[in-house]
């Protein structure tokens, strides 16, 4: 078996056993976007123009495309010869400028985004951006639906990262950059309005979780609502005054901000914000959880939260997928 | 549980793809937090992980599949390097039993499906 053709235009490429349709295209140097290698951000997105593509390649697609054959090039390991096209994708871009930009903490930039079209999406998806020069990364909105045309982003620097350098030192208000269809599947819905919710994430993590609890808050949410953000130490916490406040205002909000390495200032709980958090919600049945930033942390929290009670149709996770830098 | 008529097959005596669900949610929970066997579920996606528990429950439920014996030692060779054996067989067929009677499934129904997932031991013990 082993080897499957993959026939994109003229070209033809092979697929060696184990090797994803993405690993192959770009080791043939064919230009495809892609980001996070996860079946995340679906930037990778591709046609199949002939057979079905694996069902497992279309994880998290909506309908209507897997219906059309659409499927992520990072997940799929072909099961026979296939031919693919890149164009026609149905990603659409809308056009963005800059209207603030401001440092939530020495590490990440709070930035303001103007959509010419406004955007139709749920409080907790995210966005591709793009640079004019067609690199692309994913960044979760973190308002709430009430300002569909305006959008923010929490964007944390990684040293020697592409995109998030770029926004950091060259990005100002006032330019353009593209912005895509929101999209993926953690989210909030305003319905079950007594579900207790469990949110919790890590360092920009806390950019889906706000934007999910201003928009329960806003719906009038009955349920409690518990939010950890953790992060190393304090400096890679923020809103945190935002946040205590919220707090006082709704009975049914709680915030518990945690940091994992050294002592704890007052009203700040030491440990990882997934420990801290089992630890003092141990029964998990029945409530909604959001889990979001570091890869590890939303896989182990994931896990953990199964383990207590919660179903796993209620747990809601985007872990935030940084494209291996071995295959750049 | 639906009232068992003589044509009903187990599948459908169980409860069908509803059955399915509602166990797979019990089951994999029992066997994620067996540590006589959780590692061999360890670096697995927890989707796609539940997914194959579906595949499995559906099987044992004597329902619609296309498992060969063959599937069955493939699907677990691997575990069978890390050295899966009798005990952890055992303790799979535990968690079974323990899930349907939470769901208040009658126990001659029980058997059958342990019989079911009895009859696969030698190809996923891969012997
Ligand atoms: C669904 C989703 C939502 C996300 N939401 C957010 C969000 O809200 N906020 C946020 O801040 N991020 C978010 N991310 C992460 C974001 O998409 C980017 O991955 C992140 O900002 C890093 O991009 P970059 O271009 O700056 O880094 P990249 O250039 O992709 O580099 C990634 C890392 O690899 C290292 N590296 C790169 N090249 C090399 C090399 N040759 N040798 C050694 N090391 C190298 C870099 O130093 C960096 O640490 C999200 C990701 C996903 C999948
Ligand atoms: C009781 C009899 C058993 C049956 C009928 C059975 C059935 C199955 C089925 C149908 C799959 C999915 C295969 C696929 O589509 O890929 C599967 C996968 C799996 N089974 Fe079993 N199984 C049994 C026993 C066990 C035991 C005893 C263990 C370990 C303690 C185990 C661990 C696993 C794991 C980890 C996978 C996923 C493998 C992978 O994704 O690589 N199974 N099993
Ligand atoms: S979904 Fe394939 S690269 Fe992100």
């Amino acid at each position: 078996m082993a080897l499957k053709k993959i026939i994109l235009d003229e070209h033809e490429t092979i697929c060696h056993e184990g090797e994803t349709v993405l690993e192959a295209l770009l080791r043939d140097n064919v230009d495809i976007p892609f980001s996070c290698k996860q079946g995340a951000c679906q930037s990778c997105m591709v046609r199949s123009l002939d057979v079905p593509p694996p069902a497992h390649a279309q994880k998290g697609l909506k309908d209507v495309l897997c219906k059309q054959n659409h499927f992520l090039a990072c997940l799929c390991y072909p099961e026979q010869d296939m031919s693919i096209t890149l164009g026609h994708q149905p990603e659409y871009f809308t056009e963005g400028t800059v209207i603030a930009k401001e440092l939530l903490n020495p590490e990440t930039v709070l930035l303001t985004i103007q959509c010419k079209d406004a955007l139709d999406y749920y409080a907790g998806q995210f966005v591709n951006l793009k640079r004019a020069d067609g690199l692309i990364r994913s960044y979760s909105i973190s308002n709430s639906r009430r300002h569909a045309e305006k959008l923010s982003f929490h964007i944390r620097r990684l040293a020697g990262g592409k995109f998030s350098e770029w926004v950091h030192q060259e990005l100002n208000v006032g330019d353009t950059i593209s912005v895509s269809d929101p999209q993926g599947l953690c989210y909030y819905l305003p319905d079950k309005m007594e579900q207790s919710l469990l949110l919790i994430g890590t360092g920009s993590g806390l950019a889906p979780l706000a934007g999910i609890i201003h928009e329960a808050l806003e719906h009038g949410h009955t349920g409690e609502i518990h939010l950890y953000h953790g992060s190393r130490d304090v400096d890679g916490l923020y809103w945190i005054d935002e946040m205590r406040e919220l707090a006082e205002k709704y009975e049914n909000f709680h915030y518990t901000p945690c940091v994992s390495r050294g002592d704890a200032p007052e009203g700040v709980a030491q440990g990882r914000a997934n420990d801290v958090a089992m630890a003092n919600i141990p029964d998990l049945k029945g409530w909604r959880v959001y889990l979001c930033g570091h890869p590890d942390m939303v896989n182990q929290a994931k896990r953990m939260a199964y383990l207590n009670g919660a179903s796993l149709q209620d747990i809601y996770s985007d872990a935030f997928h940084v494209a291996s830098p071995t295959l750049d | 549980m639906s009232e068992a008529t003589p044509n009903q097959s187990l599948f459908e005596q169980i409860g069908g793809e509803a059955a399915v669900n509602a166990a797979v949610d019990i089951f994999y929970r029992k066997v994620l937090a067996d540590h006589r066997i959780n590692r061999f579920f360890d670096n697995v996606d927890m989707e796609q992980q539940a997914a194959k528990q579906k595949a499995f429950l559906t099987m044992a439920f004597g329902g619609p599949n296309n498992y060969t014996g063959a599937d069955m030692r493939n699907a677990h060779a691997r575990l069978v390097k890390m050295g899966l054996d009798d005990s952890h067989f055992d303790a799979v067929m535990e968690h079974l039993g323990g899930t349907l009677k939470e769901l208040n499934v009658p126990d001659n129904l029980i058997e059958q499906v342990a019989s079911i997932a009895e009859s696969t031991r030698n190809d996923v013990l891969g012997r």
